[in-house]
């Protein structure tokens, strides 16, 4: 370097020059947070961390299970959490919703109003679960949307959109695949997709 | 005495106007619903008042919360697919009135 070194450095490698104001105002209170002691950077890290690593297999085991056991999937409805739970899952801060699709009626979850998502059962939403066309178009005209998703639903099924606009969280129990009797919840478990838990998909059949 | 949580005033099966009400705000009953007719599917629970808490005050008493079920035709006239079609949403019991039309 020489001593005219003088003009001025790109500091902000990710962009931070156009931070939102939100995304100003994150890093404001989390900076405060830390520098009053009331959380650590590390426990930040850590809770980052275990959002991050959360997908839509802990979910699938409450689904595996419910197809196996009819006791247990009536315990589904009455107590989302406590069900949850009994699978060795996480209890949750908010409460359960557990919605069972049947060849008569059909469940597909959205919040209009933000991006409520039952994140300790199936990881982060998914971009187009927070978009606006999904939000508006899903309350507005649910067939068309689930035909975009390729999902062609017979006009005798009872389509029902669960708006999440409060204290609730919903997870769709999706209908158990042909050609899976006698398998293991475990095996179960793969064919229930995070997309079939929201409703915009049927669980996969064996072999696709 | 203060009271924690206000009295459930209606229940599953009670057909309910949803108030047409334009507040400034923070408020969870979705734009699209409001002034809407439709069934008690469940209560929740009760909850604080989120249009409270957005404000740094502590919601109480809780609302009682229902989930409303509506027909997609009554809440979108053009609507052409399955008449039984439904939308359910999470209402705040201070958005919710009787149903004073009387039963069809």
């Amino acid at each position: 370097m020489s001593d005219q070194h003088d003009h001025p450095h790109e500091t902000s490698p990710d962009g931070a020059e156009h931070l939102t104001y939100h995304q100003a105002m994150e890093i404001a209170v989390r900076e405060l947070l830390v520098e009053k002691g009331l959380l650590s950077a590390g426990e930040i890290r850590r809770q980052v961390e275990d959002m991050d690593g959360r997908n839509a297999g802990l979910g699938a085991k409450l689904v595996a299970r419910a197809w196996v056991d009819p006791a247990y999937k009536a315990r589904v409805f009455e107590n989302g959490n406590a069900a949850a739970e009994e699978v060795g899952l996480d209890h949750g801060a908010y409460k359960l919703v557990v919605v069972e699709n049947t060849p008569q009626v059909h469940n597909v979850i959205v919040c209009t109003l933000c991006s409520c998502y039952p994140r300790w059962l199936l990881g982060l939403p998914p971009d187009w679960y927070k978009s606006r066309n999904y939000r508006s178009r899903v309350v507005r005209e649910p067939r068309t949307v689930l035909h975009e998703f390729g999902l062609d639903l017979p006009e005798h099924v009872t389509v029902r959109v669960h708006d999440s606009t409060a204290d609730m969280r919903y997870l769709v129990l999706p209908m158990r695949p042909a050609g899976t009797e006698g398998w293991s919840e475990e095996r179960l478990a793969t064919l229930a997709t995070r997309d079939s838990m929201i409703g915009v998909a049927l669980a996969d059949s064996p072999g696709s | 005495m203060t009271v924690d949580a206000l009295q459930a005033r209606f229940r599953p099966g009670d057909r309910v106007q949803v108030r047409r009400a334009y507040p400034l705000g923070h408020v969870r009953t979705p734009w699209y619903i409001r002034g809407h007719h439709g069934v008690i599917e469940r209560l929740c629970g009760a909850y604080p008042n989120p249009e409270e808490l957005a404000y740094a005050r502590d919601g109480l008493p809780r609302q009682p919360l229902y989930r409303v079920r509506f027909l997609q035709r009554d809440v979108w006239p053009d609507y052409a697919a399955n008449a039984h079609d439904t939308v359910d949403i999470e209402i705040y019991q201070h958005w919710l009135e009787p149903d004073e039309r009387g039963v069809p």
